[in-house]
């Protein structure tokens, strides 16, 4: 088992034909997922690595029965594309695109209320079973099957705590980015409660960065609904107020939003914090009571 | 982004709403013609991208036209220091002259993006002039909101609420409502992600106005926003971190001697906090992005190796998008151009990361070469305390 995308998971690719999305294509086909086409409005006919180009996403639905989709359309167009797929009635929409305006967002989240499709990100790297399927840009190699869930705000940062993980030689169930904006579809508490119901995830990590308060109400999560183990990081410990560190999420305004709180709120519910990234392997095989060499 | 009083109130104007009749001078002189246009008394308010400048000397009222060119005299030019500035203050070009009425009372009125709901939530409360975070930790009670559905936008029922909430008197609520629905035009238009009415003054003429006006911008609609991209203040920004803008590359600057260069905002973070917690102090955030390419990083090295602070240098990266040959490449071509002053340690992972390392050991550098980010941080820890 795993969460929300596994070896059957049927892939469509929208922005296919740009150069990103070409590229990654034929990262995610080389790592084995199933990718059934792509969409380019006004390149229907074309292939790219084999695969059917259509111009709408109703149409690609009709032809391959895709039931999951990623996005890699410019950020001008990208909520324009996240509609498109829940319209289409796509159960899992992953979108890469860094840069989508807020607004954007907002009326997205507005649209895609009371319907049937799991948005992840924007801004994020997307999601992995290892072995069966990665939808989304992170480098599959440094994943290998295994028990341990994670989620993050930041790409880099999960492959960095994946390759910790890989070293001790434990393995990942499902990896997801939710992604570093402000309004994103699918928040930690989504993925922790996923990770809990999950029979393969053992325990969870947890990374979190300055800004807003999401990691507060994940440790309330933790507190009141988890059994299994979670071990937590919190980026931006010395980051300044007031200005945005790079996501456009991650910036602490009115004195609300610091690592210090997080790290605090962590703490309170239970979760084992890693004082440092380099820490995350470790804390997680100490709370598991494993042997480290 | 942030924008001036006057340029959010110029905005605001074209919304319908209401703000004092003001212009801008540049010199005390104009100060003086504008105060004899509009008849006196004014007020006179340095434009700096900040707030509380009343505490700091920087806005002060001119009961005639010789007056108001003696305070324009005393702020544009000087150095203003207010809680928001830091100590060392920002330097004034110039200042906005309004006519001043009598007012009778000073509310607050803001909006933002809020991220529990994802929606816009309008806030207003009747401690205007106060900062809004204050009066949510004292008495959050006496902040009013109403969370817009965006398919609907503000409605006016709901600026009633506040507008009656307020205990707006009757004959003015109608304004006030135009006023809010106004505003959240506005914010909406620009892609704003704050705007803040504080105070929003009832005057004694039965006006509703925005006595001051701060908006912040949405960085990723600028795009789509080209009147609020001319509003932009160069004056008003770090040289380096407008420098960094111009090539993609989100860079901060910090007070420490260790320069960074990361992939990804999170890693970027982290690194920082590494450095910390390794006893060292980094002197800046720099994310060089997913996918950056050879002249972005030589650019972002340059721009680390410009700040005279950096003792040492720490490239971290962990290659998704990005491919860790492109960082090597992009660090010996700016090694090459730029010469190497100070130690530089490079610790790469992930896609690519053997080619990485080939270039860089191919190139005969005398890069300092790391296996983690612990090992990194300890190393161009070690290095900025020798170079001291």
């Amino acid at each position: 088992m795993s969460i929300w995308v596994n070896k059957d998971t049927k892939v469509l690719v929208q922005g296919i034909t740009g150069a990103v999305g070409a590229f990654h294509t034929k990262q995610m086909l080389e790592y084995g997922t199933k990718i059934v086409g792509g969409v380019t409005p006004g390149k229907a006919g074309t292939r790219i690595e084999g695969l059917p180009v259509f111009h709408t996403v109703l149409d690609a639905v009709k032809a391959t029965g895709a039931n999951a989709s990623v996005v890699y359309v410019p950020h001008a167009f990208a909520a324009d594309a996240i509609c498109e797929a829940t319209d289409a009635g796509i159960g899992l929409v992953v979108c890469i695109t860094e840069g989508i305006p807020i607004l954007d967002m907002v009326k997205v989240k507005r649209y895609m209320a009371g319907k049937n499709t799991r948005l992840i990100g924007p801004n994020c790297p997307g999601i992995i079973t290892p072995g069966e399927c990665k939808i989304g840009i992170m480098p599959g190699y440094i994943h290998k099957p295994g028990a341990i869930g994670i989620v993050s705000r930041s790409g880099t940062l999960t492959y960095e705590a994946v390759h910790q993980v890989t070293a001790l030689g434990m393995g990942q169930s499902t990896c997801v980015g939710i992604g570093g904006d402000p309004v994103n579809g699918t928040n930690f508490i989504d993925v922790l409660s996923a990770f809990q119901e999950d029979p393969q995830t053992e325990a969870v990590i947890l990374i979190g960065e300055i800004g807003g308060t999401a990691e507060e109400e994940a440790a309330v999560f933790v507190k009141s609904k988890m059994t299994k183990p979670v071990v937590g990081f919190v980026a931006g410990q010395t980051a300044p107020k007031g200005k945005r560190m790079g996501h456009a999420g991650a910036i602490i305004s009115g004195g609300k939003g610091t690592a210090a709180d997080k790290i605090g709120a962590f703490k309170e519910a239970g979760i084992s914090v890693a004082g440092t990234p380099a820490d995350l392997g470790i804390t997680l095989a100490q709370r598991l009571g494993r042997k480290v060499h | 982004m942030n924008i001036h009083e006057y340029q959010a109130k110029a905005i605001l104007a074209k919304y319908g709403v209401a703000v004092p009749k003001g212009k801008v001078a540049d010199t005390p002189l104009d100060a003086e013609v504008i105060a004899m246009e509009f008849g006196t008394p004014v007020v006179v308010k340095a434009q700096i991208h900040a707030g509380g400048r009343g505490k700091g000397g920087g806005i002060k009222l001119a009961k005639t036209p010789a007056e108001a060119k003696a305070c324009a005299k005393q702020i544009i030019g000087m150095t203003l220091v207010t809680p928001q500035t830091g100590p060392q203050g920002k330097r004034v070009k110039r200042v906005l002259v309004e006519q001043a009425g009598a007012i009778q009372r000073e509310l607050y009125l803001g909006m933002v993006i809020d991220r529990a709901t994802s929606r816009i939530v309008m806030m207003a409360s009747t401690e205007g002039g106060m900062e809004i975070e204050t009066v949510a930790a004292n008495t959050p009670e006496k902040i009013l909101k109403e969370y817009v559905d965006p398919a609907l936008g503000l409605m006016p029922y709901q600026a009633r609420n506040l507008a009656f909430g307020l205990s707006i008197p009757t004959p003015l609520s109608g304004k006030a409502v135009r006023f809010m629905t106004g505003l959240y035009k506005a914010f909406v238009d620009t892609d704003c992600s704050l705007a803040e009415i504080n105070p929003l003054v009832l005057t004694e003429d039965g006006e509703v106005l925005a006595l001051d006006a701060k908006m912040n911008f949405d960085s990723n609609g600028l795009f789509r926003n080209k009147e609020i991209q001319e509003y932009r203040d160069f004056d008003e920004e770090d040289p380096t971190e407008t420098e960094a803008s111009k090539y993609d590359l989100s860079y901060i600057r910090l007070d420490g001697n260790i320069g960074c260069m990361v992939n990804g905002a999170g890693l970027a973070m982290a690194t920082m906090d590494m450095i910390k917690t390794c006893g060292g102090s980094p002197a800046n955030f720099l994310d060089v992005g997913g996918g950056a390419n050879t002249e972005q990083v030589t650019n972002a090295f340059r721009l680390i190796v410009s700040d005279a602070n950096v003792k040492a240098i720490l490239v971290n990266i962990f290659g998704g998008i990005m491919r860790c040959d492109v960082i090597a490449e992009g660090v010996v071509a700016a090694v090459k151009t730029l010469g190497l002053k100070v130690p530089l340690v490079v610790r790469q992972e992930g896609t690519n990361v053997e080619k990485g390392k080939e270039i860089l050991s191919a190139s005969n550098l005398d890069i300092i070469t790391a296996t983690d980010m612990k090992d990194a941080a300890e190393k161009v820890v070690a290095a900025a305390a020798r170079a001291n």
